[in-house]
């Protein structure tokens, strides 16, 4: 079972209390009516879908609730970072990161 | 026809005992779901009598009086005694959220030597006591349910659960009872 780091729980936890919640820092469009057909399909319905880094949203539903966001490695499935909702993306990621 | 409505006690009778632990139904209570933002606190915590916990797993306790941190902004109060916690909350002007939830959850109180290992039979937390220590409490999950769970003791836990999960959330212990 993976155990992920809760930011607002400060520790930890096992997998089956989060429930993933899609691509994070995905902003909507201020005015998403006058958007063209091709811009609101960018921002709707495509995502990086990176081999790699991913930045996530989570949350810690069977826990505090909170949404956090995540950075994951989508080859290894290993968490790399999380982070608090709101937070900006970070620029540097913890050392170890390349493995 | 019935003279009165009778409100039915969902685990009425159930008991599991063995020599290494014992599972029982709790007592009824009175509960209240609190959410409230920081600067809601210290009215809260005044008109409830008891300081509502700030740190994660935190709880504060007074007489028959509990409060559990399930969240940054929210709370799981507990009244052995029945009181209208929602009633006390009323009077408080800062905005929040104070909803009677007395009958939603039903308590299973496990208790023995093996309480933990009958815990970590069915929740994914690291109940060891340097990690989950006595007056510690999370909202967890038990097998498919969610749970709120309260280390009362050394060998002492209150499992909260709703009360149409009781059901299972009681066999799923009695039968971790039987193996440990
Ligand atoms: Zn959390």
């Amino acid at each position: 079972m993976l155990l992920i780091r809760c930011p607002y729980c400060e520790e930890d936890r096992p997998e089956l209390e989060f429930r993933h919640a899609g691509e994070a820092h995905i902003a909507r469009p201020e005015r998403i009516a006058a958007i063209s057909d091709e811009a609101f399909e960018r921002y709707f319905f495509l995502r990086a879908n990176p081999k790699g880094l991913i930045y996530e949203r989570w949350r810690h539903l069977h826990g505090c609730a909170r949404f956090f966001n995540a950075v994951r490695d989508t080859v290894s499935d290993r968490f790399v970072m999380t982070y608090k909702a709101g937070e900006p993306k970070p620029e540097t990621l913890p050392e170890e990161t390349g493995r | 026809m019935a003279d009165a409505l009778v409100r039915a006690d969902v685990l009425a009778g159930r008991r599991a005992e063995t020599a290494g632990v014992s599972v029982v139904p709790g007592a009824p209570a009175s509960r209240l779901s609190l959410r409230a933002p920081q600067a809601g606190i210290a009215a809260l915590s005044k008109a409830l009598g008891l300081a509502l916990p700030k740190k994660p797993k935190g709880t504060a306790q007074d007489g028959t009086r509990a409060a559990l941190w399930l969240g940054p902004d929210e709370w799981l109060v507990l009244d052995a005694e029945g009181v209208d916690l929602a009633g006390l909350c009323a009077s408080v002007r800062t905005a929040h959220s104070a909803v009677d939830v007395s009958h939603r959850n039903v308590a299973i109180l496990v208790s023995g030597p093996a309480a933990e290992t009958v815990l970590a039979a069915g929740c994914p937390q690291d109940l060891a006591p340097a990690v989950f220590p006595v007056g510690a409490a999370s909202r967890t999950v038990l097998g498919k349910v969610e749970i709120v769970l309260w280390r009362t003791g050394a060998d002492a836990f209150r499992v909260e659960v709703w009360r149409s999960f009781s059901d299972y959330a009681f066999t799923l212990l009695a039968e971790a009872a039987r193996d440990a």
